[in-house]
């Protein structure tokens, strides 16, 4: 009932392109970065802030930069993990070569390298498509990682290879990074932060770039003849997803798990961020969001659940029950709703719209 | 395959691999590689071969499934970690091999069938990058069910392949070239499985409806070929060439969750030779098989090792730049 | 086809009311046109003119080489031998892009839209060319990126009140009916402002009254915005109706080339058509 768009006329066309034509929306969407902004950091503990809140925002962030490339693009891509990890090493070797710049700054520059990085992984997809291009993206996976595993020089040469992120503030006196940041200044950096990156991809992806890039993944060969070229549209794609990916690298490293190391990027990271935007709904910036949500919160339900059903279930046995239930899970999901949660959420919005009256 | 690719080929890879040894010999004398000798060489590649032969196997699982349904099946690695896991569990509640073998097999068979009811039936016509993100669901799934059901320890398979060292090429080189039986073994069941999996699509009508399907699902469809029926053929079968490739890598091994990451390096393997031709798979196999063993051990030492890693992917990468059919595929006109 | 003569009739009818026009400037000229697959020749030794402002049909039997005629025109397919001049300018191939850029937009036989996008973003896509912010004013979203967005969404606007489609401006294109999805895909191609546009059976698969909005689309076209039209099309009728001029191929060769009056008379064109009897 509350939620009606009647008697909301646009009377420019720069209304009607606003991203929140509906002002429910708009309220909606401000209401609840308040909340998270105002309320969360004083009422969640720790364990929620550190071990929900912050990879769930890391993980959106990656889940936009792959959403953009696969969602948007069109190109199936497997080596967001060393994408990942480009980017913390990146900040690792500026922030330590550098540590008078602002470590803002040091985030964004990594996010620039790696997108070079990006440019020249995503040469392969000017000759080569689908899944040919998936297993190709595969040596940018493994090789970035062996790169940084094999270098002393990117680890600073500490002898054992880990790594802990250095503290570094962003404004005095409030530290967002390594161990000594609290989990309450790292929630709002992140969340300040994440949500500043996710509007330039919204934007991004409805402007010009958002549409050539959705024009080559739906069909390649009319895009060519409208006048796209298709080399920038493909190259600029991994260039902007590898910049967002290797954000939420630097990030991962810095403020989540506060140690840099190559560990953390293999390739089953790949799959889990593209399990994200699969979940949350490929081409949409929103889904990313709901994806993250979900790749995060499954595993813990999952795990107190079955603990909660029997407490003396081993480790092991826990981990591979939740490994079947997620395989299942996924092919639920895609038989259910091919969509995304995305897609589930316009079609929810949808019946909303029409309640409690739907003739 | 015409006279004239069999004798490009005949020509040409005996002068890479010629061309290949200079080179590295070069190397050598440049002081850039530790050593470098030819026996050492050949003894390197016939490894490679033997190991690639290893890659095959599982890539062949993949080429099948991606021939009849266009499906870039993921799932296969887990096919041949759960095929393993089936026959190691069998053995020691006491089946002598044989028998555990044929119990796997149907236990196969009923995978095969169980996958094509629950997961393929429901998502026929949806996009492939669906169906590729279901075969990882199943890939997640088998995992968890395998080492539920068989633990996840570090077994050994053993079905009385012998592993001992033998040295062939006595005359030719001094010493010979050292190999290992057990590799020798596998290589020639797997030549064994394609030449049957060859026959049998040739053939019998089971092959000729499955290439009427690979071709064009409605088409085959309309001609009456049931097309369920030959996707739970083909899957068993694919399940089948896992249980194969299992074993093989399982003697190797031993029977382990990393069985199911090898099948990733089935991936550059597949794309080198084409997802949809056996042959290709083949001698893809090889050539990837040959050429990581090579790089490791002469560029790769010197280098800090480990670059077998992402080296099959990254030749793989680079050759379809140049190439971007693959090594049998035909040359794409596209249409509008 | 028992009711040829009859539509023929009428058409002779109506040829003889309109005045012929006359077009002076050449367009787009090909010249000795060869294109081959492999050893299969699919064009053979094709010449033939476009002036400005006229609407050209090429038309011929099934697999007379027609789409691949319009394929090498706007570049998607690089003859073997010959030339193209487009606006006097005379060169072997150009890429797609290239030819979008220099003004030739074209349609497909089996619609070639964006499935995933809405009908506005797909007409949208047709101003890709003329739209010039950069990355990083795109990632803003404001000042000048905002205005050009709202710039070409107004000119995208016209197109979509001019083909009535104003409707559908948000519905997914993949979930549209055929007719519509013609139209939509007409709409793209005009938004992108075209000197030359090519459409490759705009009619194929429609009922009668889907076809004579087409036409009246495709002569409204013509003579408000004066663009040049090239269209293939298999109903003998309305090439006889809305053309100037028509090319007709057959095998890959050029069978006729004359206004539709003088293609209608020529004997080898009703041979290829009807069959000759031995």
């Amino acid at each position: 009932m509350l939620y009606r768009e009647a008697g909301q006329f646009k009377t420019s066309y720069a209304a009607d392109q606003s991203l929140f034509p509906i002002a429910q929306d708009k309220w909606g969407v401000v209401l609840l970065l308040a909340v998270a902004l105002f309320a969360v950091p004083f009422m969640a503990s720790e364990y929620m802030l550190s071990s929900i809140l912050i990879p769930f925002l890391v993980f959106s962030l990656a889940a936009i930069g792959l959403n953009i490339l696969t969602g948007y693009c069109g190109q199936l891509s497997l080596g967001t993990g060393g994408f990942m990890a480009c980017g913390a090493f990146f900040a690792y070797k500026l922030t330590t070569a550098f540590p008078e710049v602002h470590i803002v700054v040091v985030f964004l520059l990594s996010g620039f390298g790696t997108a070079l990085v990006g440019i020249l992984f995503g040469i392969p997809s000017l000759r080569i498509k689908g899944f040919y291009l998936a297993v190709a993206t595969l040596a940018a996976q493994f090789f970035l990682i062996w790169v940084f595993n094999k270098f002393g020089w990117w680890t600073n040469y500490s002898p054992s290879g880990v790594i802990s992120a250095p503290p570094r503030e962003v404004v005095p006196g409030v530290v967002v990074t390594g161990a000594s940041g609290t989990p309450e200044a790292k929630y709002v950096f992140l969340l300040v932060f994440v949500a500043i990156l996710a509007l330039l991809a919204k934007n991004l992806v409805r402007s010009r770039i958002g549409r050539s890039w959705m024009a080559i993944r739906d069909m390649d060969i009319a895009a060519e003849i409208i006048g796209i070229r298709p080399m920038f549209a493909k190259l600029s794609a991994f260039a902007v997803s590898s910049f967002f990916i290797g954000i939420a690298g630097a990030l991962w490293a810095f403020c989540y798990t506060g140690s840099v190391e190559a560990l953390a990027f293999e390739i089953n990271r790949s799959f889990q961020v593209l399990f994200m935007i699969i979940i949350g709904g490929l081409g949409s910036i929103m889904g990313s969001f709901m994806g993250a949500a979900f790749i995060v919160l499954l595993p813990l339900v999952l795990n107190n659940g079955m603990l909660w059903i029997d407490p003396t279930i081993s480790v092991a046995l826990v981990a591979h029950i939740e490994f079947m239930i997620f395989g299942a899970l996924i092919v639920f999901f895609l038989i259910v709703e091919p969509h995304g949660l995305a897609r589930l959420w316009q079609l929810a919005k949808e019946k909303l719209r029409l309640w409690p009256f739907p003739y | 395959m015409n006279l004239r690719t069999i004798a490009i080929w005949a020509v040409s890879v005996p002068l890479v691999i010629a061309a290949l040894g200079f080179f590295h010999q070069a190397l050598a004398a440049a002081g850039w590689i530790a050593f470098f000798t030819w026996p050492f060489y050949f003894e390197v590649i016939l490894n490679g071969l033997l190991q690639g032969v290893m890659y095959s196997l599982v890539a062949l699982g993949f080429v099948l499934i991606f021939k009849a349904s266009g499906i870039f099946n993921f799932a296969q690695g887990s096919l041949v970690l759960f095929a393993a896991l089936t026959m190691v569990g069998l053995i020691e509640m006491g089946l002598p091999w044989p028998l555990a073998f044929v119990a796997t097999a149907v236990v196969m068979v009923g995978v095969a069938i169980a996958v094509e009811r629950v997961v393929l039936r429901p998502l026929v016509n949806q996009p492939h990058i669906i169906l590729f993100m279901a075969t990882i669901g199943i890939f997640y799934f088998m995992d968890g069910f395998g080492q539920t059901l068989w633990g996840s320890d570090v077994k050994v398979l053993d079905i009385g392949i012998p592993k001992d060292p033998i040295f062939i090429l006595g005359g030719v080189f001094e010493g010979g070239l050292l190999v290992q039986s057990f590799d020798v073994i596998a290589a020639l069941c797997g030549a064994l499985l394609v030449a049957v999996l060859a026959v049998f699509f040739q053939y019998t009508r089971i092959g000729r409806a499955l290439r009427a399907v690979a071709d064009d699902h409605q088409a085959a469809l309309s001609v009456g070929i049931p097309l369920k029926t030959i996707w739970a053929i083909v899957w068993s079968v694919a399940g089948i060439v896992a249980l194969v490739a299992g074993i093989m890598w399982g003697g190797k091994l031993g029977v382990q969750f990393t069985l199911a990451l090898i099948a990733l390096k089935a991936l550059p393997v597949l794309i080198l030779g084409g997802f949809t031709s056996i042959p290709g798979a083949i001698i893809g196999g090889l050539i990837i098989g040959a050429g990581e063993q090579v790089a490791e051990n002469f560029v790769g030492a010197a280098i800090g090792g480990a670059i077998q890693d992402w080296f099959a992917y990254m030749l793989a990468m680079v050759f379809l730049l140049f190439r971007p059919q693959g090594l049998f595929g035909e040359k794409i006109i596209e249409r509008v | 086809m028992p009711d040829a003569s009859q539509t023929a009739a009428s058409d002779e009818q109506a040829a003889a009311e309109a005045p012929a026009r006359r077009f002076a400037e050449t367009l787009l000229e090909v010249q000795n046109i060869t294109l081959r697959f492999g050893g299969v020749k699919a064009l053979t030794d094709i010449s033939f003119d476009i002036k400005k402002g006229e609407i050209r049909a090429i038309i011929g039997p099934n697999g007379a080489g027609k789409s691949s005629m319009l394929n090498v025109i706007n570049g998607f397919y690089t003859p073997q031998e010959g030339t193209i001049s487009f606006k006097g300018k005379l060169r072997k191939a150009m890429r797609p892009h290239e030819a979008a850029k220099n003004g030739i937009a074209r349609t497909f036989q089996n619609i070639a839209l964006f499935k995933g996008m809405s009908t506005l973003d797909n007409i949208m896509t047709g101003r890709l060319l003329k739209m010039k912010s950069n990355l990083l004013l795109q990632a803003l979203y404001w000042g000048p990126n905002l205005r050009e967005e709202t710039e070409h969404r107004a000119f995208c606007e016209r197109i979509i009140d001019f083909l009535e489609i104003q409707a559908i401006r948000k519905t997914p294109v993949g979930k549209l009916p055929y007719g519509l999805q013609k139209r939509v895909e007409l709409a793209r191609a005009l938004a992108m402002e075209p000197e030359l546009l090519l459409l490759d059976e705009p009619m194929a698969g429609m009922n009668v009254e889907e076809k004579e909005d087409m036409c009246r689309f495709i002569l409204d076209v013509n003579e408000e915005f004066g663009t040049t039209i090239a269209l293939i099309e298999h109903d003998m009728g309305v090439v006889m109706d809305i053309s100037d001029r028509v090319v007709v191929l057959d095998y890959g060769r050029k069978l006729a080339d004359g206004t539709p009056d003088e293609v209608r008379g020529n004997q080898a064109v009703i041979d290829a058509y009807l069959g000759v009897s031995h």
